[in-house]
């Protein structure tokens, strides 16, 4: 069926609003990521097992019986308590299901409107209902994942009956191309990739070249351990980027897109293979438009793993069968991007803000957030929080009630250390940053990048030594090797760390370390090279005295360097047991029967196995 | 146009102009180790740093990818520059296999020349070296991954100039390593062994096997001709030490801008001194079956002599000139004017197909 105008988008519109409310009750499942690894398909399986009859019934005989929908949706946002199942329409958010509890759910809920509130998410006394209860929820804006977790993440008519392709009819039927690039210019939307750097006027930068051959390309290549923002999009509302991404293309006038999906992201690539092909059946994509002569089509590209191709020219690069590395500029990608050719280069989450901005406007836009970073912004929060999970909340939100209010905390009220933002490439906020909105520009003063928003909390168990070390590692391995600051310089930054984590760390290595460190950020052929040293400049800043310990004192506060643990059995605590030595495997540990034992410092591996198995409590890490 | 200043020397270019490229017309030299000509610029080296200021902001950047700009003032030799392009030397040779007493390119690298220039003797790093053995699959010449510095210039060559884009980076981070796909090796993958990357590299990390054992400052003399094979006319430069040829490179002529195919770096002068090579005329002697030495009056004599009897016995067209390719022009002239004049044939051609 191809939908050939404006006026038959909103006929078909009508129809499928009607199909939707035909629903007497619905049952969203999470298919997000999180909850697909914790078991969501055999939910689904199961839940659409037991409604299968009743739509049978439902359809062919009997009128009066439900009528049951079971949709896989994307991320309903708390990751932590997953599977997650909604109810609708009594809105009843159940945590943590179980295949066994879907029989209680469709007796209870589906058929007789109960709730089965041992599903309900707790915290301490208090119980939440409905997902808006949850504070978690309840604190979020959500712009860009309005729709995620609310439709089916696989059907285009959900899509449109919750008003999708309004603003692409809005677009297309309403504005002038340059009215389009003019109002998200307006908007102040500033790419959510990373830099920062405002859409509209990379869009208008396009739109002046002469070449009329131009290319829309949306970096979905999400890399940053720790962050999945663009992936839970592109899983539950793959509609909306390539909404947003058919606007751009009409407002710079080109005709073809490529969406570049890290291949690591194999449901993402599967959403969107399905999303386009609805989208062509349905004849958004491809020639003419809604009959406005309006062509685009949109091709998909799969990543092969490289942290650097979410550079802007390595990006497109990869896409033209060549090895992902970075070039300098000029030419920037606006003017010669892919194949060359004018390219307006976003990412996933800034394609999806541009639908509501086009039916919104800008002003509206505008009232959300910052002065100078207006909108939301989508976080993963990870690490040592209670909920971990993904939100979107306007910029200027302060660390203190993204970790505070939404995050629910620190897991075991654990004292907070600090937040590596932005990945690898990012810094770490502490203790004084918690007050801060958080916005493109604040966070640069702070030494670290917004990134694309992945935040991994940090609490005191953690070592920072070892954390720059571990993101210094990463980027090590993930520098393409073009440049020699990036390509040696991270080598031998991370041999410091190294030595310092092993307890063979000098003082004079910490200069050499800021050094090297100061040389890369300034001296590197691209942003990743240029952001590389940020974990250890912002460390080293911050927690210079935990480097200090671990070199002087050959002491790591949080326990984790290994090289640096000593454990001792208290000779008070001890019984004499045996267990210790019975399980340490290089014989270490000595004594006679129910005397206390000792270990052996240089001959112990430091396994921690007579730790683990101490009936006494006798054995400390030092 | 746009004004500058160069170390203090006011230059007027065009705009887009790279402030290398300024430089160059300023008469100024801006050390590179990456960059070639006419190409994109790589801008991997870092090397050609210089500190710009413009309306009181000063940076550093690099001068092969920044454009000038009206009223830059740019400073080649600051005190921030020197201490920017020592530790990218410093980071280089970090990695780089310094047993130069036995390398090749002793005396002919660039990262060695800049080391000296720039008063680096050794590295202030310690740590890992790449410990990949050298690639001796491809039989023209060598690639020991311990003396390359990833200059990228042997790929740009490659892919950018020859166009055959045979090789390219390998690999990632500190592990990066020049080779072909799949599975690096250089002789698995699609090259003709042209050698230009060979000439492209500034240390000795690609060497031509062939090479005789020379240093660049026991050359004698380079003389400058034309390649021997092809109607192509390639300018190439012999290198000559104790009067015999022991090297072969590509110079800049007109037909070839400094590039030369796999056989004229590879096949065109180890013949000049091979010992199999006949060095005076030989006639064979009757008697014993054996060539003996003659003299080339004796020879010419023998030779005319039998060409006079064929034609006189079976009329001119029973004979025939045929002119070997390397011949030059002049001489494959003179030869088909002898066999039409002299033998009054026009059996006469030439093998110069290649």
């Amino acid at each position: 069926m191809k939908i050939t105008s404006i006026e038959a988008l909103k006929q078909h519109r009508k129809k499928v609003q009607e199909a939707v409310n035909a629903y007497t009750c619905r049952i969203l499942v999470c298919s997000g990521n999180g909850c697909m690894a914790t078991g969501a398909q055999k939910i689904y399986d199961e839940l659409s097992r037991l409604t299968a009859d009743m739509m049978q019934v439902e359809v062919e005989m009997q009128k009066d019986l439900p009528h049951v929908g079971t949709l896989k949706t994307g991320c309903q946002g708390i990751c932590e308590y997953g599977p997650l199942v909604r109810i609708e329409p009594y809105d009843y958010q159940y945590v943590k299901v179980q295949v066994e509890d879907c029989k209680e759910i469709i007796e209870e809920t589906v058929k007789n409107g109960r709730p089965v509130t041992r599903l309900f998410h707790k915290d301490g006394e208090e119980v939440y209902e409905h997902p808006m209860d949850i504070p978690f929820l309840k604190k979020q804006t959500r712009i860009v994942l309005e729709n995620c977790g609310n439709i089916d993440a696989e059907s285009i008519d959900e899509y449109i009956a919750a008003g999708g392709f309004s603003a692409l009819a809005k677009a297309i039927g309403e504005m002038t191309p340059e009215e389009v690039v003019d109002e998200v210019d307006k908007s102040g939307l500033r790419g959510r990739g990373g830099g920062g750097f405002p859409a509209g006027r990379k869009w208008k930068q396009v739109l002046r070249q002469e070449e009329k051959e131009r290319y829309i390309v949306c970096n979905g290549d999400e890399g940053d351990p720790g962050a999945f923002m663009d992936g839970s999009v592109m899983e539950g509302d793959p509609y909306k980027l390539i909404e947003g991404m058919l606007i751009a293309g009409y407002a710079v006038s080109a005709e073809n897109g490529y969406i570049y999906v890290r291949a690591e992201y194999p449901l993402s690539v599967k959403r969107l293979k399905h999303a386009m092909a609805q989208l062509e059946e349905y004849g958004l994509l491809g020639e003419n438009i809604l009959g406005s002569g309006f062509n685009f089509h949109l091709h998909l590209n799969r990543g092969a793993g490289a942290f650097v191709c979410g550079e802007g020219s390595a990006l497109t690069a990869s896409i033209e069968g060549k090895r992902g590395m970075p070039r300098v500029k000029p030419p920037r990608t606006v003017e010669k991007g892919l194949w060359e050719k004018p390219t307006v280069l976003n990412n996933v989450e800034t394609y999806a803000n541009v639908p509501k901005i086009i039916l919104k406007g800008a002003d509206w836009f505008r009232t959300i957030g910052t002065e100078g970073s207006p909108g939301t912004k989508t976080f993963s929060i990870t690490g040592a929080i209670a909920n971990t999970g993904l939100i979107e909340v306007p910029m200027g939100t302060t660390l203190r009630e993204i970790i505070y209010d939404i995050g629910g905390g620190l897991k075991g009220d654990a004292k907070f250390k600090g937040v590596q933002i932005g990945g690898p490439s990012g810094g770490c906020l502490v203790d004084k940053h918690l007050d801060q909105p958080l916005d493109f520009d604040s966070v640069k003063k702070f030494n670290a990048i917004m990134g694309s928003g992945g935040l991994v909390v940090m609490d005191e168990n953690t070592c920072m030594v070892e954390v720059a070390r571990f993101f210094m590692g990463f980027t090590q391995r993930e520098s393409c090797g073009k440049c020699g600051p990036c390509r040696i310089g991270t080598k031998r930054m991370l041999e410091i760390l190294e030595k310092i984590v092993d307890g063979k760390g000098r003082m004079e290595d910490l200069d050499k370390l800021k050094e090297t460190a100061d040389f890369v950020r300034a001296r590197s052929l691209c942003g990743l090279g240029k952001s590389a040293p940020l974990p250890v400049i912002s460390t080293l800043d911050t927690f210079r005295d935990e480097y200090i310990e671990h070199i002087q004192e050959k002491k790591c506060r949080a326990h984790v360097c290994k090289a640096l643990k000593n454990y001792v059995i208290d000779p008070d605590k001890c019984k004499g047991c045996t267990k210790c030595a019975r399980n340490c495997p290089v014989n270490a540990i000595s004594g006679n029967k129910k005397e206390a034992h000792v270990i052996d410092t240089a001959k112990c591996i430091k396994c921690g196995n007579c730790m683990n198995n101490c009936s006494f409590d006798a054995i400390s890490i030092q | 146009m746009i004004h500058l200043t160069i170390d203090g020397i006011p230059v007027e270019v065009e705009k887009g102009t790279t402030i290398l490229q300024a430089a160059k017309q300023a008469g100024i030299t801006i050390p590179t180790l990456c960059y070639i000509e006419d190409l994109l610029p790589d801008g991997s080296c870092r090397m050609c740093v210089v500190e710009v200021t413009n309306n009181g902001r000063s940076k550093i950047d690099t001068a092969c990818t920044l454009q000038v700009s009206e009223g830059d003032e740019v400073q080649t030799m600051s005190e921030k520059v020197i201490d920017s392009r020592k530790k990218t030397l410093d980071l280089l040779l970090s990695d780089h296999n310094v047993h130069c007493f036995s390398c090749e390119a002793n005396g002919d690298c660039k990262l060695q020349d800049l080391c000296f220039e720039y008063g680096l003797e050794e590295t202030s790093y310690e740590g890992e070296m790449t410990s990949l053995p050298k690639d001796e699959s491809n039989k023209f010449f060598s690639y020991d991954p311990s003396l390359c510095i990833l200059c990228h210039r042997c790929v740009n060559t490659c892919t950018e100039i020859v166009g055959r884009a045979a090789i390219d980076t390998m690999e990632r981070g500190f592990q990066s390593v020049i080779g072909a796909a799949p599975e690096k090796v250089w002789a698995e993958g699609t090259c003709e062994s042209c050698g230009n990357c060979v000439q492209a590299c500034p240390t000795g990390a690609l060497s031509m096997k062939r090479r005789k054992k020379y240093r660049a400052y026991q050359v004698d003399k380079v003389v400058r001709t034309t390649c021997p094979h092809c109607a192509t006319g390639c300018q190439m430069d012999l290198i000559v030490k104790d009067g015999k040829i022991v090297d072969v490179k590509g110079a800049d002529g007109p037909s070839n801008r400094g590039l030369l195919c796999v056989k004229g770096r590879s096949g065109s002068f180890d013949f000049v001194d091979h010992k199999t090579r006949i060095r005076h005329p030989l006639i064979k002697n009757k008697e014993t079956g054996e060539f003996e030495q003659a003299t080339w009056d004796e020879a010419l004599d023998l030779v005319a002599s039998k060409f006079s009897e064929i034609k006189t016995n079976y009329g001119g067209d029973a004979l025939a000139g045929f002119a070997c390719s390397r011949s030059t022009n002049e001489d494959i002239y003179m030869l088909q004017k002898m066999v039409r004049a002299a033998f009054g044939s026009n059996n006469t051609d030439n093998c110069a197909r290649v």
